[in-house]
């Protein structure tokens, strides 16, 4: 019988521990599918984060390591400058990359670090229960914002990737989402760039994934891919927002 | 005969770790230490090795985490505030069994403290300083000779033991020069095969991680990185006697310290009082036996510290509290002169009489 349909030769047979309705899934086979396409599995070492996708290592079939929170770009910027052959990515979430580890994040993009950063925008923090992210929506509802998120009270959500895109350093920073077919395939071309980019040594390349948290949103599966569509993405419209070698950027 | 040049501990440091195959090396800008980072910046480029300047004292260590990992010899430095910053990850690096060495040249605390030298790291060093169960090993020199002895030892331990070795100097030690030898020493390397070297395709996954959900396999971990403790406390425990073959008076000193104490034993001597000097070299594993050694002979022990007493409380342990032990102490960056030394040693001598 034909093979129609197959998991990606880069994710382990480890069933996934997230929850019904949630997009890591998808991320995390759209980065093993890129894995398989460019034939470097065997030379791929992957930073897991902490946060829902501190699992990753066993996810993957390369080699991973778990790194303290929100220094997965310093840890992998550790293994790359040792060895500069080996393809680093780095997945973390927005708790992770954009508050308790926003300095290595624009670091390591101000320095071009020859490496990829996966980035999954789901403005919540999902592992600890559902509290306010650097990212949650003005006025979102969650365990530290009860009464929706006051702007005046705890500032406004952070766009990371138009703020990394005024930086000279990095080489590729685009922003795309998981919420229906076009914007997976898209995620997909996006997250694939950003690995070539790195293979090809030009430098830091970050892919922001706009993603849901149907169990701490407190919505089902398809409201939250809604909610993306009428909330997140007008906040965090989809887009490149630099990419030196094309010479473009937002 | 290997040539025998002057230099600064900072820079023994550096070039010893340089000497003991360490081509990576990541940090961030503190009084005392700089001088080891700039010593790394401008040699590390020539001979194929990695200097980093990381945006952090907690990017910087993430950094040698990674590298560590890796494979690599890997070395930070920094100084006391720094050190605190770098916790975490010495925290995370002993989880996951992986091999660095760290270099805390010791300033005043606590907070901003000062930059004059202090001892006032050592609970830190020895007792923790980052969250959980776990140990480094912690090596002391006092002279500049030895920053460059202990820091190739150091890098040794580190592989053979797979945890952090911990170089604990002080301000004094990493700024003044003394002249030192580079001995051609034989450098042990060692197979690494739980590495992140990518896999190739040809064995499964190495991960390397400190996340253990069921209690029953993080206490199996911590079990079992405790028995590999335990040998390190039998075998690599490191000390250096003086006057101490008929000592009563035991003056306990390490570092800086010791280098003043050894001038007040001297003194003290010439004033006929039988009193010595056990220099502790590890301070973990802390050289119980040097203690117990003598236990039957000394009558009273004399703590000499840059801090507010707190070595002291291993001597008290490792002398099972048989002998009355008092404490001789500057602090805030002050170094005691010989006469504050041998006046306690004087008194202890009263005490006992």
């Amino acid at each position: 019988m034909a093979v129609v349909f197959e998991k990606p030769k880069s994710l382990t047979d480890a069933p996934f521990h997230y929850c019904p309705g949630c997009p890591h899934g998808i991320i995390h086979r759209l980065v093993a599918e890129v894995i398989d396409e460019l034939g470097i599995e065997g030379k791929a070492i992957g930073v897991a984060p902490v946060g829902c996708a501190v699992m990753a290592y066993d996810y993957f079939t390369c080699d991973m390591i778990e790194a303290p929170h929100g220094r997965a770009p310093a840890v992998a910027t550790g293994i790359k400058r040792c060895r500069p052959d080996n393809v680093v990515f780095t997945y973390q979430g927005d708790g992770d990359l954009a508050s308790i580890g926003m300095a290595e994040t624009v670091h390591s993009a101000a320095r071009n670090e020859n490496i990829t950063v996966i980035f999954v925008n789901n403005a919540i923090y999902g592992m600890t229960g559902g509290q306010m992210a650097p990212t949650s929506l003005p006025g979102q509802v969650t365990q530290t914002s009860p009464y929706g998120r006051d702007v005046k009270h705890c500032g406004w959500p952070i766009r990371v990737s138009e703020m990394l895109a005024t930086l000279e350093g990095p080489e590729y920073v685009a922003r795309v989402a998981v919420n229906n077919v076009k914007n997976v395939k898209n995620a997909k071309k996006a997250i694939k760039r950003a690995f070539e980019n790195q293979i090809e040594g030009k430098g830091f390349s970050l892919v922001e994934v706009v993603s849901a948290c149907p169990t701490n949103w407190g919505m089902t599966p398809k409201a939250a891919l809604e909610w993306v569509e009428s909330d997140m993405l007008p906040y965090y419209p989809i887009g490149v927002y630099k990419d030196r070698s094309a010479g473009e950027g937002k | 005969m290997a040539e025998r040049i002057l230099m600064k501990g900072n820079e023994a440091i550096a070039e010893a770790a340089i000497r003991a195959g360490c081509r990576h090396y990541f940090g961030y800008p503190i009084t005392p230490q700089t001088e080891i980072a700039a010593y790394m910046a401008k040699k590390m480029p020539k001979i194929g090795g990695v200097f980093l300047q990381a945006e952090s004292e907690i990017a910087s260590i993430n950094m040698v985490y990674g590298a560590a990992a890796a494979g690599m010899r890997v070395m930070t430095s920094s100084s006391s505030p720094g050190i605190s910053l770098k916790a975490e990850g010495l925290s995370y690096i002993a989880g996951s069994d992986v091999p660095a060495l760290v270099v805390n040249v010791q300033r005043g605390g606590p907070g901003l403290g000062g930059i004059q030298p202090s001892q006032s790291d050592y609970f830190q060093a020895t007792k923790g300083g980052g969250h959980g169960d776990y140990r480094m090993i912690v090596l002391a020199p006092a002279s500049v000779q030895e920053m460059a002895s202990l820091t190739i030892k150091g890098f040794d331990l580190a592989d053979k033991y797979l945890m952090t070795s911990m170089i604990l100097a002080d301000g004094t030690i990493g700024q003044m020069m003394e002249p030192i030898t580079f001995e051609d020493a034989e450098i042990k390397t060692y197979d690494k095969p739980w590495a992140l070297t990518g896999t190739e395709c040809k064995r499964p996954h190495n991960v390397v991680n400190s996340l253990y959900l069921k209690p029953d396999e993080l206490e199996k971990k911590n079990f079992e990185r405790y028995e590999k403790y335990e040998q390190i406390e039998k075998n690599e425990a490191m000390w250096e006697d003086y006057m101490m073959d008929d000592a009563e008076i035991c003056v306990v000193a390490f570092g800086i310290a010791s280098r003043v104490a050894k001038n007040a034993v001297m003194t003290a001597r010439s004033e006929g009082i039988k009193v010595g000097l056990i220099r502790p070299i590890t301070l973990w594993p802390f050289p119980k036996a040097a203690f117990e050694a003598v236990s039957d002979r000394v009558r009273a022990y004399v703590s000499v510290e840059l801090n507010m007493g707190q070595m002291i409380e291993d001597v008290r342990l490792a002398t099972k509290c048989s002998a009355p032990v008092t404490l001789c102490n500057r602090t805030g960056g002050m170094i005691p002169s010989p006469d504050e030394i041998l006046d306690s040693i004087r008194n202890a001598q009263k005490g006992v009489l």
